[in-house]
C-alpha cells in the first residue's frame, strides 16, 4: 500500500489532467512526487523553493486569478509558520484553496519538535469556513482529496498522515460513521486513531463514531449517538492537541446533559524522537493507555 | 452600503457638478472629505502622484471592466494611508464620491485599510504589511496558466514595507522565473528604519528584474518608468517622494542662539 503522501502526488496529477482550473504550489516539500505532472502542466505546479510565506500567498494569488490552488508542505510550515497569510491571503480576500498537510504530529518523532504541528486543527478553529479533512486511509485521503478539489472555492484542509488504519472505510467528507454500537458511551475516533480505539475499546458496550472529515462538525450524528446511550458520555480522541474538539461536541449537546473527555496530543514537549509508535504511547494515545483512560471516565 | 445622509456626504455630492472629477487638480479636494483638510502632508500624498499615472495612463482597467478576466491588476499592498487610493478610485468612476466623507466610520465600504470585498476596484484586501507582493506573484501566475499573457499585474509597496521578509521571497523568485508581467510600484519617502544602503532598485536587478528610480512627483518621468520594456523579467519602479519625516506639521525651527 502506498503512503497517503504518495496516493496524494498520483491522484493530484490526475486530476491536473482532467480539471484545467487546479494548480499546486510547492516549497521544495513533495516535488518529487510531482516530476511527471510538472512536466505535464508546467505552468500549474509551481515550486517556490523553501519559502513558506510565498506559498501561501502565491496559493492566494492563483484562487484571486480563477484558478484553484493545492498548497502543500508540512503542517508546521503550512499552518503555523505563514498563519497570517492563511487568514488574510485566503479567508480575508474572499478566495478559497485546498491546503494540504503531512507529518502533522508526530508522524516524524525523530525529526523533533520543529517538524510537529500538534496545533494546526486548533489554529485553523479560530478561522471562519474552513472544512478540515483528516483521513485515516490512503484510500480515505484520495476520496477526501477528491471532495476538496471539486469544493467550488471553498477553503479546505486536508491533513495527511503517516499512521495509517488497516481498513479503508467508505467515508464521505462529510458525516461521521457509527462503526460500532454500545449503550455506555460514545467515542470519537479522529483519522489515524480509530484502530488504537477499536483496539481499546474492544469488549466494551460503547458506540464508536469515526470522524474524517471533522470540520464542519457532525453534529448531527454525535446527537444521534448520544440518544442511543443510557448516559450522554463523549470521549473525543484526536491526533492533534487534545480537547480541539471538545467545545464542538459541547455545543452539538447543549440541549441534553453530558460529559466529553477530549484526548490527544498533549501541549508539553516530550523532547523525544524515535518511533511513531513510541510517541503514541508517550502520548497516551497507544490502545492500552486509551483503554484506560475511557473506561476510567466511563467509570466515573 | 452607501450613507447618503449626513451633510458631508451632501457636500461630496456637489463635486460631481463643480468641477471636472477626472482630473489630476479634483484629487485634493476628494481627499479632503477624508481628510478634513485641503492641505495634505507628503505623507498622505506620497502614492497620489503615481497611483494617479497608473489609473490615468497606464493600467487598462475601468468600472466597466473591473470584473473582466482579461483586465490589468493593481494590488495596494501598503493599505495604510489610502485616502489618495480611494480619490483616484472615486475620480475613475469605481464608486462614488459620496462614498468619501464616511471614511472610517461604521456604515462606510471604504476603511483606513481597503477590504476588496467592500471597494470596488479594490483587487485585494491590504493593511497588514507584505501581502500584496506574494498575491500579485500568484496572480501572475495563474494568469499565465491559463493563457492570459496580456493583463499586466502591478503591485505597489511601501519602502519600509520592503523590511518585511514575505516581500524577499517573492522578489528572489519573480526574478528567477522571469515573470515578465509582474510590475512593482516601490513608493520610496524614506520611511524604512534601517533605511536600504545601496539603492532599493538594486534590490531588484540583483533578483534579476529591470528596475529604475524616479522622481515620484514627475507625472512624465513616472509615465516613462511605467512603460519602459521589460523583456522576459518582471519590473520594479522606484519613486522617490518627500522624505517622511518632514509630513505632517512643519518642524518647528531652531531658536537662535
Amino acid at each position: 500500500m502506498d503512503t497517503m503522501r504518495e496516493r496524494f502526488a498520483s491522484v493530484t496529477t490526475q486530476l491536473l489532467d482532467e480539471d484545467p482550473r487546479l494548480a499546486v504550489v510547492l516549497a521544495d516539500i513533495g516535488v518529487d512526487g510531482f516530476r511527471t505532472a510538472a512536466e505535464r502542466h508546467p505552468r500549474r505546479v509551481v515550486n517556490v523553493g523553501i519559502r513558506e510565506q510565498l506559498l501561501v500567498g502565491v496559493g492566494g494569488g492563483l484562487a484571486l486569478a480563477g484558478l484553484r490552488p493545492v498548497v502543500h508542505t508540512f503542517a508546521s510550515f503550512l499552518v503555523e509558520r505563514p498563519f497570517e497569510q492563511v487568514k488574510l491571503d485566503f479567508g480575508h480576500q474572499g478566495v478559497g484553496g485546498v491546503l494540504v498537510s503531512a507529518a502533522g504530529s508526530y508522524d516524524w518523532p525523530a525529526g523533533g519538535f520543529t517538524h510537529m504541528a500538534p496545533g494546526d486543527i486548533a489554529l485553523l478553529d479560530s478561522l471562519d469556513g474552513w472544512t478540515v479533512h483528516v483521513p485515516g486511509h490512503p484510500d480515505e485521503a484520495e476520496t477526501l482529496l477528491r471532495h476538496a478539489a471539486a469544493a467550488g472555492d471553498d477553503k479546505v484542509y486536508v491533513r495527511l498522515s503517516a499512521q495509517s488504519n488497516e481498513a479503508a472505510r467508505p467515508v464521505d467528507g462529510a458525516r461521521f460513521l457509527p462503526v460500532r454500537e454500545g449503550r455506555n458511551g460514545v467515542v470519537l475516533a479522529v483519522g489515524p486513531m480509530l484502530d488504537n480505539v477499536l483496539a481499546a475499546t474492544e469488549g466494551l458496550d460503547v458506540t464508536v463514531l469515526y470522524a474524517t472529515t471533522v470540520r464542519p462538525f457532525d453534529d448531527a450524528a454525535l446527537r444521534t449517538a448520544v440518544a442511543g446511550a443510557t448516559a450522554a458520555d463523549v470521549v473525543i480522541v484526536e491526533p492533534y492537541h487534545e480537547g480541539t474538539s471538545t467545545r464542538h461536541a459541547n455545543d452539538a449537546l447543549e440541549h441534553v446533559p453530558h460529559r466529553v473527555l477530549g484526548l490527544g496530543v498533549g501541549r508539553r514537549e516530550l523532547r523525544r524522537y524515535g518511533q511513531i509508535d513510541e510517541h503514541l504511547a508517550g502520548q497516551g494515545l497507544d490502545a492500552r493507555s486509551l483503554r484506560e483512560r475511557i473506561t476510567g471516565f466511563l467509570g466515573r | 452600503m452607501t450613507n447618503t445622509t449626513t451633510d458631508t456626504t451632501r457636500d461630496a455630492a456637489e463635486d460631481t457638478t463643480a468641477a471636472p472629477l477626472d482630473d489630476f487638480a479634483a484629487l485634493p479636494r476628494l481627499m479632503s472629505h477624508m481628510t478634513g483638510d485641503e492641505k495634505h502632508g507628503p505623507a498622505a500624498t506620497s502614492t497620489l502622484d503615481a497611483l494617479w499615472v497608473l489609473y490615468d495612463r497606464v493600467l487598462r482597467v475601468s468600472p466597466a471592466t473591473a470584473d473582466d478576466p482579461d483586465r490589468d491588476r493593481f494590488l495596494l499592498s501598503k493599505g495604510h494611508g489610502p485616502m489618495a487610493y480611494y480619490a483616484v478610485l472615486a475620480a475613475k468612476g469605481f464608486f462614488p464620491t459620496a462614498w468619501l466623507p464616511g471614511f472610517g466610520s461604521y456604515d462606510s465600504p471604504l476603511g483606513h485599510h481597503p477590504d476588496r470585498l467592500l471597494v470596488p476596484g479594490a483587487e485585494i484586501g491590504s493593511g497588514s504589511l507584505g501581502h500584496g507582493l506574494p498575491l500579485a506573484v500568484g496572480t501572475a501566475l495563474g494568469l499565465r496558466a491559463q493563457g492570459r499573457t496580456d493583463p499586466a499585474v502591478w503591485v505597489l509597496i511601501g519602502d519600509a514595507e520592503l523590511d518585511e521578509g514575505s516581500n524577499h521571497e517573492a522578489i528572489a523568485y519573480a526574478g528567477a522565473v522571469g515573470l515578465s508581467r509582474l510590475h512593482t510600484l516601490v513608493i520610496d519617502n524614506s520611511s524604512a528604519t534601517h533605511g536600504w544602503s545601496g539603492g532599493i532598485a538594486s534590490r531588484f536587478e540583483a533578483a534579476g528584474w529591470s528596475a529604475t528610480t524616479v522622481d515620484g512627483r514627475d507625472h512624465e518621468a513616472l509615465y516613462a518608468a511605467f512603460t519602459l520594456p521589460h523583456p522576459d523579467r518582471p519590473h520594479a519602479v522606484v519613486a522617490r517622494v518627500e522624505a517622511k519625516e518632514y509630513a505632517g506639521e512643519p518642524k518647528p525651527k531652531a531658536k537662535a542662539a
